[in-house]
């Protein structure tokens, strides 16, 4: 009898550790969200976003980091998504049963295990060097785009799955072509879960420090960049910078870096959350 | 003329699809062709025996011991921290919680995953750091213990999602069968559910460890510099990945041993993650129970 009783006490107890760990390390992440924002809201203000980088940490701006970062977003939607989308509908609704299409499914699954560094060595390697891209904002970005792309056409493969064939049919059975059908029906339709993606993709770029230090992006770069051709630094790479030097105000400073960083990630994110839902919602096949 | 512009339409799509096979080979051929450099100057012996890794200093010794050893270090405290936690939150989630909390707290727990890196780096030297120090004694304020702590915490959504995953995959037939003999769900879930979901869960933590060993920001920024030899999670260490961006922060000229160094460092980091990604794929095929 004493048995089932401590079996009982046993799954109870064991009831009350999953729900403390489920939320244990959601604890220690506002633990680290509450300290940086302690430390780092203090430090921003209009002048902090408007200012160049300088060795007198009260007066070293983010201005160079976030609009490299931003430079860098926008370069890397223009090369990406068209590729990665061109390569999740091919995959999906081309090469289901064929050789070509099933080696190139096996390369994505690895590709997405290869760490983000050895991109970075891939990109000084091809953009940097052979192509004589140097360190530039386009070298940066095709190398972020090489490591985003198994992220999106993976989410426009699931966004494509989800389209009921139903659909296909009906436009076949209109005389559309297979181009027609893909063009006008099913990627309309899936555009939801494309989107929602490709978001998550991009905010993987935003928060991407170590192949961009690997290319040769630099943490010291005292101008706004105007062309894809010019050297950048981004925000994780500042943040770094500054929280690689002994001073406590650098510190600050990054964790004021931090919170605009954090800001951009988590708006992005939520975009994509928001996107989700209101897709699943709106249809329900 | 409808057809050929279907064609070119598909051989463009198919272009795109073939930029990603590109990229493995370019991967492999930049790596395999920079190395090649670094390994005709030095020695593979001495690579993989010497106990010193100094390629910046005066007294150059290229051994790769001291990164390795850096590399593993932080990954197994990452890993010690990471499995226990990841697979309890697996286990409440899939075999106790309520359906709606599950669906819930998933998004929170991929929080996680979405923060950046470099982020962590600066929990791990700002937070977690100093309060090592307040109770272990001769910790340094570079150290692997650090470091790896935080990683633990960055991957512990891979592994309890994709284990969530394989128990949840388990027919509830196993469970009504063991519950019917009277077990309770403790003993349902570790002795049944579990073991029957070990695949699955095996896989979780081999890319829970290969995502550890490429893991980048958060050791260059916590675990130091310095390449030393050691077990010791109170001591600095450098893994292969930090002492890549170390070099990278300089000025490298293109030919010099320097830059040959990195991609030496580089092909090793990428077969230790090739052969983790292969090994998970490999048990997955193999190994994952089917259930009608």
């Amino acid at each position: 009898m004493s048995n089932v009783k401590r079996n009982r006490n046993i799954d109870t107890a064991f009831k009350y550790v999953g729900i403390f760990f489920t939320f244990f390390g959601i604890a220690i992440l506002l633990i680290f969200l509450i300290n940086i924002l302690i430390d780092g809201l203090t430090r921003i203000d209009w002048e902090f976003l408007t200012n160049l980088p300088s060795r007198r940490a009260s007066k070293a701006g983010i201005l160079t980091a976030w609009t490299g970062t931003a430079w860098i977003l926008g370069l890397t939607c223009i090369i990406a998504i068209p590729i990665g989308v061109a390569a999740g509908i091919y995959l999906q609704e081309y090469g289901r049963k064929n050789r070509l299409a099933r080696i190139i499914e096996l390369n994505i699954a690895n590709l997405a295990g290869v760490p983000s560094i050895i991109y970075g060595l891939l990109g000084l390697e091809i953009f940097v060097r052979i192509m004589n891209l140097g360190g530039s904002l386009l070298a940066g970005a095709l190398t972020l785009s090489l490591l985003i792309l198994p992220v999106i056409i993976v989410a426009t493969r699931e966004a494509l799955k989800a389209v009921p064939n139903s659909l296909r049919e009906a436009s076949y059975g209109m005389g559309a072509t297979k181009w027609q059908t893909i063009w006008h029906q099913i990627l309309p339709a899936a555009s939801g879960g494309i989107l929602t993606g490709i978001i998550l993709a991009l905010s993987r770029a935003v928060g991407e420090t170590a192949p961009l230090i690997v290319i040769g992006a630099l943490a010291y770069v005292p101008f706004v960049a105007d062309s894809p051709m010019d050297e950048f630094t981004v925000l994780p790479i500042q943040i770094f910078n500054w929280v690689s030097r002994p001073q406590e105000e650098f510190l600050t400073n990054g964790a004021a870096a931090i919170i605009i960083l954090l800001l951009i990630t988590f708006v992005m994110n939520g975009i994509a959350v928001y996107l989700r839902n209101k897709w699943q919602k709106k249809i329900s096949w | 003329m409808k057809r050929s512009a279907e064609r070119v339409i598909e051989y463009g799509l198919a272009f795109s699809g073939l930029i990603t096979i590109l990229t493995t080979l370019g991967i492999i051929w930049v790596l395999l062709s920079e190395s090649w450099g670094f390994f005709r100057e030095v020695p593979l012996s001495s690579f993989l025996f010497d106990t010193e890794w100094t390629p910046l200093f005066a007294q150059k010794h290229y051994g790769i011991l001291p990164l390795l050893s850096g590399t593993f270090l932080t990954t197994i405290i990452a890993i010690i921290t990471a499995v226990p936690i990841g697979i309890i939150i697996a286990v409440y989630l899939s075999e106790y919680a309520h359906k709606n909390f599950r669906r819930n707290v998933k998004p929170l727990l991929e929080i996680l995953a979405a923060v950046p890196t470099v982020v962590y780096g600066f929990f791990a030297l700002t937070v977690v750091t100093p309060f090592l120090q307040s109770f272990i004694p001769g910790i340094g304020s570079f150290n692997a213990l650090s470091a790896g702590l935080v990683m633990g915490i960055m991957i512990i959504p891979v592994i309890s999602s994709l284990s969530e995953d394989a128990l949840y995959a388990v027919p509830k037939s196993l469970r009504e069968a063991s519950y019917g003999m009277g077990a309770t769900k403790f003993q349902t879930s570790f002795k049944v559910v579990v073991p029957a979901a070990s695949s699955g869960i095996l896989v979780s933590i081999i890319l829970g460890v290969a995502r550890a060993i490429g893991e980048t920001m958060v050791v260059a920024i916590a675990a130091g510099q310095q390449p030393t030899l050691t077990l010791d999670p109170r001591e600095a260490v450098e893994t292969i990945t930090a002492y890549i961006v170390q070099v990278s922060l300089g000025d490298v000229q293109h030919g010099s041993m320097e830059y040959k160094t990195i991609f030496a460092a580089g092909i090793t980091l990428f077969l230790f993650t090739f052969l983790l990604n292969n090994v998970s794929y490999w048990i997955k095929k193999r190994y994952q129970e089917k259930y009608e």
